[in-house]
């Protein structure tokens, strides 16, 4: 039996860091290559040495594949490619290859310039890993080499976000990386074909959530923003570049627009001001409605959303700013919050995850006093809100995914175990499948029914049709083929026999076997036919039995009445060697019958 | 498999392809050359063309051909809405096609004659940017050929008079099959039924087949299509460019070794450089604008444009003409020009590269910014002519001069030999795109810009893919015997040639299909070497169909043992004898027959006629001798 078999890296039964190395047919495919945000040691990375404990990765790899921008799927590529010195061929899609190094590269400013940390990657290794990348387009078949194909369909997550279908022969699995089943008000939903491939690893961070609406959380989002600023007070959401800011832009600009509404709404320069020129760019990425309006007003050109200049800080009256970096770790967001984080009418605002160490994570955990290098202390009174607005699919996306592209298994990464336990029972009960959930560094193996490639002459299903077609309709028949399986040059074929007797230069010997019954039956030949014909009927269901000029075949066995009106019948039964069976039995039936 | 060709002008192409019980359709191109013939529709009422002599025939006095036919500057026009030449429908019943594959924008404008009202039931696959792009230039023309033709009904009774009638009239093929362009509605529905694919997809095609687009490298999304089989590979190349231009670059890679080569819509203008015609059109323009003339391009909305828009830009600027507005008129300009900014996949690595920074792949949308491009719906929006400054670089339809807003600046213009108006495009020839106009004062250059491959370049491609076959439009092949020197394909393959109307034969021949065998029956069977490199084994299997997919499983319920099933040479009767001997069927006689011999077992009551390739047994005895004949005649006989 062939087998797949899976060990995660990263990103197994945890939630980031995701690299898991898939094996199949002779090939071994690495699917993200993240890093952990949790940690700062060489535990950020995955463990490469499991790989090849020493020597070249390169020849242990035959591709990577990156599924979206996010730094846990991405993180640790220049890493592996320049530092490692992972060679081969890395694949993502248009999107993913345009945004990645921005994100990589803020990152690593952010270890390297304000933790002071060493032997990280440098921009050049951002740079020439990415001049790297082969980017695909969705449903693009690219074939690695003579036997690998990967294709990518859209995973709706975050822009250029794609799922993979990746086949071997005749053995294929489908990488979902993180997706969302439901749109949302800039990305489409995921979207796959039955392709039924013989794995599916999906996400499961909302391994046990059935989610309440995403309309809830917006509305309760746009309900706090606007508490506040009708109040006077100052909102400060501290976004990363990219994805969630986008989002939430949209979120905001539609409201205000909606509740005509005369705040000023700022975002931080730089970044986000080309980030939203990506969204633009890529257009073709993003949901139905903005791609259908998007020559009449595109929905990222911004109308109540400004530039922000650091003048407008201490500007009085009520505001909102986007600012840059989304963990208050440094920079813009930190400076804003260091000056509004005193009064009671502000807002702080964080619409996603917190790194350990970093201020956001402090002011989450409900610190009402934030010290900071140079013996600054800053007294936390304005509110603090965290809203998730991270765009995964829940458990029943899940579901709804396996429903739509028929795996014969089903292995879930990037998840909290306990949950994916559940979620396994479900899978299990519900599709009657097998469902894995390995931990980092532990390998799952899946088997596969073996199907080989052969080639079936033309001549012999034609035939087979033509039998098959002869006969009423009925799609429980069995449809048998007789023929002579064929090895050569390490090829299959199925041919006909006369076909190979060509092929290989020899005559056919047919042997015939032709046996009589006499049978007292008065009445014409031809009407002892019929009453023949009618008892083998009813003896051989499920044969084809015709009758034409008062001979009966039983599939290939012919049989014959002669003799005159009033008379002693003969009947001859005859058939060929390959026959035996029915020809021997179809002669005792008639033997018995004239006893 | 056959090829049928229902399309008489080779760049606007419409195959159809039959295999494996599929009709699959390539193409749909609409000849417009038709509507050269009919007068011009102005979008504001013309004197002129109003008060042109009506023409008649001399000795023909028919009240019915009343004013239908028109004369200006000698030439004989039909005054009527402008009619096209779909492909022909007598040949192929459009309801039968099983897939229409559209290989770019430009050949797929016949789609709502074949797909609406016919009872079509298949489907059309193309790649995003045709079928946008598609969707523009088939909303142009419509919307121009309707807006200015609902007056009038269609001039009928010329095409029956039309031997009567002086050239080029009298030469027009077929008129009688010309039609109207579709309604806005049949249109929409046309278009809802395309399904988009990218590059390098595999459409499984009712699985039968698998249809891939790959890049042509002639405008944004264009397509060569592969399809293939397990066993069998047709390539269909049509609209191809090797030149480097904005769109990605042709994949030939892609096309290679196929069984089959279609070639279509090579260029118009074999005898034009593109890149000279680029570089003469900035010269003209310049020294037009330079003098205080304007510069009309007629153009369509899509494809050459914008090299133009980025070329033209470049060079007035450098010329110190940087302050000419530059204008694009056309009901989908807005659509268009923000559209082609958003293609980042389809477009050349170079232009790919200005996306990663992030910037617009094409410049046309600083020019925007900048204020120097302008476009707008029509020539009579009020934005539009407020600021309507001269001279000006104006582009806009339609190509043919017969309806759309370049045919009011034409009359605009045509008095004043300050202006000039540069064809770009290759589909019309531009004298007789003018003929309705003279006499014509402005200025008129011809800089045909058709990127497709010419000649050389298409038998360099032929070469190097080395098909086993190719398949030409009849005006592709080297002219017959007197028929001159032209330009044509000459390439060492066999080479089969069509024409409109007509269906040839193609030299592919399936032999096998491909099926999935299963795991365990291959377990079972055990192969002999019959011949050094070659094992054989006899298989009894199910035949599984799901899909058009084949596979082969054991047999259900209690499997019948393997028999040995294929014997072969010649029985040896005396080994024959011996071997019955060992059964104990001993008393066997052997005769002498006409063409072998009989061996005969009397106290059996059996006979065995044993022939050179042939043995049969005439048993009448008990069960147990027959199969002791049977072993004993298998162990005489070599077998598997």
């Amino acid at each position: 039996m062939p087998e797949i078999k899976i060990t995660p890296l990263g990103a197994g039964q945890d939630v980031g860091r995701s690299c898991i190395l898939l094996s199949m047919g002779g090939k071994n495919i690495m699917l993200d290559c993240g890093m952990h945000m949790g940690y700062n040691d060489e535990r950020r990375f995955p463990d490469f040495s499991y790989i090849v404990p020493e020597g070249p990765i390169t020849s242990q790899i035959d591709c990577v594949i990156i599924s979206h921008f996010h730094l846990d799927h991405c993180g640790a590529l220049p890493y592996m490619s320049e530092m490692v010195g992972y060679t081969g061929p890395i694949y993502m899609t248009h999107p993913t290859k345009a945004i990645a190094p921005i994100l990589l590269e803020d990152m690593r400013k952010v270890a390297v310039e304000r933790k002071g940390e060493s032997n990280f990657f440098t921009s050049q290794m951002i740079k020439d890993c990415i001049k790297k990348v082969t980017a695909v387009t969705l449903h693009q078949s690219v074939m690695v080499d003579n036997e690998l194909e990967i294709k990518a369909y859209y995973a709706g997550h975050v822009l250029g976000a794609a799922m993979f279908w990746i086949r071997v022969g005749s053995q294929s699995v489908v990488y979902t990386g993180d997706y969302n089943m439901t749109p949302d008000r800039h990305l489409g939903a995921a979207w796959i074909d039955k392709c039924r491939p013989d794995l599916l690893i999906s996400e499961s961070t909302y391994a046990t959530t059935i989610r309440d609406s995403k309309r809830c959380r917006e509305r309760d989002f746009l309900k706090k923003v606007h508490e506040c600023v009708e109040k006077g007070g100052k909102v400060l959401i501290p976004v990363f570049a990219l994805g969630r800011a986008q989002e939430l832009c949209i979120l905001l600009e539609t409201y205000w627009e909606r509740m005509n509404l005369k705040y000023p709404v700022y975002f931080a320069l730089g970044l986000t001001e080309k980030a939203n020129n990506y969204y633009k760019m890529f257009i073709t990425w993003t949901n139905q409605k903005i791609r259908k309006t998007f020559v009449q007003r595109n929905m990222f050109d911004f109308k109540h959303i400004k530039p922000f200049d650091k003048s407008y800080i201490d500007n009085p009256g009520a505001m909102v700013v986007f600012a840059t970096p989304g963990m208050l770790h440094a920079g813009l967001s930190l400076n804003i919050f260091k000056k509004w984080a005193p009064y009671e009418q502000n807002m702080l605002i964080m619409p996603g995850f917190c790194v350990q160490g970093t201020v956001g994570h402090k002011i989450l955990n409900g610190a009402k006093k934030v010290e900071f290098e140079n013996r600054q202390v800053v007294e936390v009174k304005m509110a603090v809100e965290y809203m998730s607005f991270s765009a995964h699919a829940d458990a029943k996306g899940i579901m709804q995914l396996i429903q739509y592209c028929e795996p014969k298994n089903v292995l879930l990464v990037h998840g909290e175990a306990q949950k994916m336990e559940f979620l396994k029972d479900k899978i299990e009960k519900e599709f009657k499948i097998s469902c894995f959930m390995p931990a980092n560094g532990e390998t799952a193996i899946i088997n596969t029914p073996t199907k080989i490639p052969i080639d079936v002459s033309l001549r012999l299903l034609k035939a087979e049709a033509v039998r098959y077609n002869a006969q009423p309709p009925d799609p429980k028949r069995r449809r048998v083929v007789h023929g002579v399986l064929c090895v050569k040059d390490n090829r299959l074929s199925f041919l006909d026999i006369d076909e190979i007797c060509d092929e290989i230069g020899i005559n056919r010997h047919v042997i015939r076997f032709t046996s009589t019954v006499r049978f007292d039956d008065p009445g014409s030949a031809a009407k002892t036919a019929e009453k023949l014909k009618t008892l083998l009927a009813e003896k051989l269901q499920g044969w084809s039995i015709t009758i034409s000029d008062g001979n009966i075949s039983v599939e290939s066995v012919l049989i014959k009445v002669e003799g005159d009106d009033d008379n002693t019948k003969s009947i001859y039964v005859s058939w060929t060697n390959q026959d035996e069976d029915l020809g021997s039995y179809i002669l005792g039936l008639l033997q018995s019958m004239v006893q | 498999m056959k090829l049928y060709c229902l399309s008489s002008d080779a760049s606007k192409p419409c195959f159809v392809l039959s295999f494996k019980e599929l009709l699959i359709m390539l193409d749909c191109g609409l000849s417009a050359h038709s509507v050269l013939n009919f007068l011009p529709l102005p979008p504001v009422p013309s004197t002129r063309l109003a008060s042109l002599p009506n023409y008649t025939p001399p000795h023909v006095n028919d009240p019915l051909l009343e004013g239908e036919l028109k004369e200006c500057c000698g030439r004989v026009f039909v005054d009527s809405i402008p009619e096209f030449c779909p492909p022909l429908d007598k040949v192929i019943d459009f309801s039968q096609l099983d897939v229409i594959l559209i290989s770019n924008y430009t050949c797929m404008m016949a789609l709502p004659f074949i797909t609406e009202e016919t009872g079509f039931k298949g489907q059309v696959y193309a790649t995003e940017p045709t079928l946008q792009i598609g969707r523009f230039y088939l909303e142009e023309l419509s919307e121009w050929v309707s807006s200015c033709g609902s007056s009038g009904g269609a001039a009928r009774r010329w095409k029956e008079l039309v031997h009567l009638l002086p050239p080029p009239l009298a030469l027009a093929a077929r008129p009688r099959a010309w039609r109207r362009l579709f309604s806005p509605a049949a249109l929409a529905r046309a278009l809802a039924r395309v399904r988009v694919v990218g590059y390098d997809e595999r459409v499984d095609i009712y699985g039968a087949l698998d249809a891939t687009a790959v890049s042509s490298g002639f405008c944004l999304g264009s397509a060569n299509w592969v399809l293939r089989s397990a066993h069998e590979k047709v390539a269909y190349v049509s609209g191809s460019s090797t030149l480097t231009t904005h769109p990605r670059p042709i994949n030939q890679a892609a096309l290679r070794g196929a069984d089959l080569l279609v070639l279509a819509a090579l260029t118009q203008t074999p005898a034009h450089n593109p890149d000279h015609m680029l570089g003469d059109l900035c010269v003209h323009a310049t020294v037009t604008l330079r003098a205080g003339g304007s510069v009309l391009c007629p153009v369509y909305p899509s494809g050459v444009l914008y090299d133009l828009l980025e070329c033209l830009s470049a060079h007035l600027e450098g010329a110190g003409l940087a302050h000419v507005p530059l204008y694009v008129v056309s009901p989908v300009a807005d659509s268009s020009l923000a559209y082609s900014n958003i293609l980042a996949e389809w477009v050349s690595v170079g232009k790919q590269a200005r996306v990663y920074l992030p910037e617009e792949p094409f410049p046309h949308a600083a020019l925007v910014r900048a204020g120097r491009l302008r476009h707008a719906r029509s020539l009579h929006d009020d934005a539009f002519s407020a600021d309507f400054r001269q001279p000006c670089v104006v582009f806009c339809g339609h190509p043919s001069l017969r309806f759309g807003a370049a045919v009011h600046l034409v009359e605009l213009w045509a008095g004043n030999p300050a202006h000039a108006i540069i064809f770009t495009e290759p589909d019309f020839p531009y004298a007789e795109a003018l003929a309705p106009f003279q006499p014509l004062s402005m200025k008129a250059f011809h800089c045909p810009i058709d990127t497709s491959l010419n000649y050389s370049q298409a038998n360099k491609l032929v070469r190097e893919l080395r098909p086993r076959e190719l398949a030409l439009p009849e005006q592709y092949a080297a002219a017959g015997a007197g028929g001159g020197a032209r330009p044509h394909i000459s390439a060492d393959v066999p080479t089969v040639v069509v024409r409109r109307g007509a269906a040839r034969s193609l030299s592919v021949r399936r032999r096998a299909a491909r099926a999935t065998l299963c795991g365990s029956l291959a377990a079972r069977a055990t192969p002999r070497e019959l011949r050094a490199g070659l094992r054989c084994a006899p298989l009894s299997c199910a035949l599984r169909v799901r899909d058009a997919r084949l596979e082969l499983v054991a047999v259900g319920g209690p499997a019948p043992a393997p028999q040995p099933r294929l014997h072969w040479s010649a029985l040896d009767v005396e080994a024959l004898v011996r071997a019955l001997a060992r059964e104990g069927v001993a008393e066997a006689r052997v005769e002498a027959g006409a063409d072998g011999c009989i061996v005969h077992l009397p106290r059996h009551d059996t006979l065995v006629h044993v022939e050179r390739h042939a043995t049969h047994v005439f048993c009448e005895g008990r069960a147990d001798v027959r199969q002791a004949l049977r072993r004993a005649i298998a162990a005489c006989l070599p077998h598997i």
